[in-house]
């Protein structure tokens, strides 16, 4: 007589698990690591391999002698992170500063907090902002864009276009004198413009998110809630005055604008929980951004924008239940 | 062809695996022996009536209701009581069972065995409630809830619309399937029954869209009629749930911890809707019911008639044995199934199948941590937070999970079907479930 197991239902399991969804991630950052590389060559590379290496060392170390866990590198979280946080340096930053950043997402950010699922805030986020108050010249000299083809020339640095125009109109300049010094939006959706390595080209970042939605990793109401909210205040806001603010399309395609959107405000760690939630989320993102970018002393709003949101999530999820079978619409049955 | 109906919030699709749904209903051999539970509706078990030594005719009372929520037990054998002993049934426990010795197969006269199809409906409905608690049939789709409770709805309530689960959500199992393609007029009739006990003017069948055959052999059935309309569901687990199944057909929500007639429903399955063609029209008790044997490796995936209390091996013979592989064997679906610990636990009234799984599918995904990436709050089917309740149940946090309405949990599974991180989350929700129902009960 043989022995059957016994467990309680379900019997079966669906195919999702946590690796598909962070591989996942990896293979939509897939286009924006081509166009990085093919922007800022040799260095990119760089950038890349150490992040990657620096963070599933620091992964494993940490889980090995002082959580004392099971190995979790495997997982493919630290993996994400790593390459999120690349996406978010500089590609001429010095390799210590790199390993640096490592240590803070993963051991301050994430393995600080108990590891996967715990931390309350986006890792690369926490790791980038670190670097930009420990290190701000290094983290704000951008090299200019030069396709690969062109050759392995010294590489010229400069600022961002919303660099350009924080310092123009704090100069009295209007929209119109900066234009000339401005990527075309061409340029700016194929990713001809200086930022960080994942900021230059909004065509690839779409992409992943594209493929992200259709593999469910993501859902649209974070993206698209964070985005509408800086189309409408930024449009308001050029619609009244377009020679002293820039117009929204200028502020879809330059910073970190699609690559928080996309990768790093629908982080499902440190999201909310609900649909309803995320459309909050999303606009928070949104508005602390064009806040941040119009009358904040930084160009660029968006990471401090998801982190203070990230810091909002338990509050959101205690506010925005999903509506329970039997109440009416937007009602928690509580009883 | 336009949007199909089907239930609002959350909802999964697993693969249907529906094996058997070519293979007729074959009647199986009466067994040598028979294992009746007494114990084998939602209520208090039945208590024998019978003693060692008597003999029986099939469909003898042996066993009466124990309770408002019980039913009668009648003899699904002819011969002559063995003992009245524990043995083990589905639940993995051992519990009080009449057991028979099987000789020959002598009905009790007053049983039409015929093969006529009787369909004037003589009986008033005071008579054909009666009828139908006499005859011990329960809610055959798995809940065993006794059926007459349900067709005598409390003071100030009335019932406006049946409807009749046809749905089988649950992968692989196809006798209610079988049933509607091979036994359809019976369940019309049956369902003209039930709306008489009831008094209602109309009725749904609700059968989802991957049972083509069946929507359009019943839609064939109820053409001249219209208080009888058959409904073609989107195919969607648990539709087969009650409250799902009633915001499917009429939109409406049961509130939480209501039962259907709250919103003027009463739901049936198909499988009870025959019971009962066959208890008010051939004077038949619930003696037998149609079992899909089916599982990957299964040479033979087969639905068989059988009756109650036949031990779950037979049936796994007449599919053409056990397979190697054979790593688990589950009563029910794949979801909702409860786990088989013996090849000689008998058939309930509530089995609906036998899932015989292979080894390399038997054993659960190693757990990891939650990414909070909120499946399981997206297809909970009760708008619930499974993740949230399923900690709750964990810190022993149980007024948090009261509160966040874990006693709404209908435990169909979907949110550990989904999970990433391969958690048991319904284990937690059930633990959850347990000591809140107590914490609850205590304090009335």
């Amino acid at each position: 007589m043989s022995n059957f197991t016994v467990s309680g239902s379900p019997h079966i399991q669906g195919d999702e698990s946590t690796k598909k969804i962070m591989y996942g991630v990896v293979i939509a950052m897939i286009p924006t690591v081509l166009f990085s590389i093919y922007f800022f060559g040799i260095d990119a590379i760089r950038v890349f391999l150490l992040a990657i290496v620096a963070s599933l060392f620091f992964e494993w170390a940490i889980q090995k002698y002082l959580i004392k866990g099971p190995l979790s590198i495997n997982d493919g979280s630290a993996l994400v992170t790593a390459i999120l946080l690349a996406l978010n340096l500089p590609s001429n930053l010095p390799g210590w500063m790199v390993i640096i950043g490592a240590l803070v997402a993963i051991g301050m950010a994430k393995m600080s907090f108990g590891g996967l699922g715990k931390n309350v805030f986006n890792p690369a986020l926490v790791a980038r902002v670190f670097l930009l108050v420990s290190f701000p010249v290094e983290m704000t000299s951008w090299p200019k864009p030069k396709p690969i083809t062109e050759g392995l020339a010294d590489v010229i640095t400069g600022p961002t276009p919303l660099g350009i125009v924080k310092e123009g109109l704090g100069a009295n300049k209007t929209m119109s004198e900066l234009t000339p010094e401005l990527p075309t939006y061409t340029q700016g959706l194929m990713g001809n413009m200086g930022g960080s390595m994942g900021e230059v080209s909004a065509l690839a970042l779409i992409l992943g998110g594209i493929y992200m939605l259709w593999k469910k990793i993501i859902t649209w109401h974070i993206p698209v809630s964070m985005l509408l909210t800086v189309a409408i205040f930024s449009g308001i806001f050029w619609g009244i005055d377009p020679e002293h603010y820039a117009d929204p399309v200028f502020h879809m395609l330059t910073g970190g604008m699609l690559l928080g959107a996309i990768f790093m405000a629908t982080d499902m760690v440190t999201s909310p929980m609900t649909k309803e939630g995320q459309l909050v989320f999303g606009f928070g993102v949104g508005l602390l951004t064009i806040l941040i970018r119009m009358w904040g002393a930084y160009p660029e709003g968006v990471s401090f924008a998801i982190l203070i949101m990230n810091a909002a999530v338990p509050l959101i999820n205690m506010g925005f239940k999903p509506r329970r079978f039997g109440a009416k619409p937007g009602v928690a049955l509580n009883n | 062809m336009g949007i199909l109906r089907t239930f609002a919030l959350g909802g999964i699709h697993p693969p249907e695996n529906k094996l058997s749904a070519n293979a007729p209903i074959e009647t199986l051999p009466v067994p040598k022996q028979a294992i009746v539970p007494l114990g084998q509706n939602l209520g208090a078990p039945s208590k024998p009536i019978v003693k060692k030594g008597d003999e029986v005719k099939v469909g003898q009372l042996i066993a009466e209701a124990g309770g408002f929520i019980s039913t009668n037990i009648h003899s699904p054998v002819s011969g002559k009581i063995f003992k009245i002993d524990n043995a083990i049934d589905g639940t993995g426990y051992k519990r009080p069972c009449i057991i028979i010795n099987v000789a020959d197969d002598v009905w009790d006269d007053t049983i039409d065995t015929s093969a006529e199809i009787v369909s004037e409906i003589k009986q008033s409905p005071e008579e054909i409630i009666d009828i139908i608690k006499n005859a011990g049939i329960v809610g055959l789709g798995g809940a065993t809830f006794p059926t007459y409770v349900k067709l005598m709805p409390p003071p100030g309530k009335t019932a406006e619309y049946l409807i009749i689960n046809g749905v089988e959500c649950e992968p692989y199992l196809t006798s209610d399937h079988r049933l509607m393609l091979e036994k359809g007029r019976e369940i019309i009739i049956g369902t003209r029954i039930l709306m008489k006990a009831l008094n209602v003017k109309k009725a749904f069948i609700g059968i989802e869209n991957n049972k083509p055959d069946a929507i359009n052999h019943m839609t064939e059935l109820v053409k001249s009629h219209d208080d009888i309309e058959i409904q073609s569901l989107k195919v969607q687990y648990p539709q087969g749930g009650e409250k799902q199944l009633i915001k499917a057909s009429v939109n409406r929500e049961v509130p939480s911890g209501k039962l259907p007639i709250e919103v003027g429903c009463v739901v049936q399955n198909v499988g009870t809707a025959f019971a009962v063609y066959e208890a008010v029209q051939k004077n038949k008790p619930l003696v037998e019911r149609v079992v899909t044997v089916t599982g990957k490796s299964v040479k033979k995936p087969s639905n068989f008639m059988v009756r109650i209390g036949t031990p779950i091996s037979e049936l796994i013979d007449a599919a053409d044995g056990l397979p190697e592989n054979t790593g688990k064997i589950i009563g029910g679906g794949p979801m909702m199934g409860k786990a088989i610990t013996s090849l000689e636990v008998p058939v309930v009234k509530g089995s609906s199948g036998i899932l015989i799984m292979e080894e390399g599918e038997s054993f659960r995904s190693t757990e990891g941590p939650c990414i909070r990436c909120s499946k399981c709050t997206y297809v909970c089917p009760m708008g619930l937070e499974p993740y949230l309740l399923s900690k709750a149940a964990k810190l022993s946090n149980f007024e948090m999970a009261e509160n966040e309405s874990i006693m709404d949990c209908i435990e169909c599974g979907s949110c550990q079907y989904g999970c990433p991180a391969a958690i048991p989350l319904l284990d937690y929700l059930r633990l959850g479930k347990l000591k809140v129902g107590q914490i609850m009960r205590n304090r009335k």
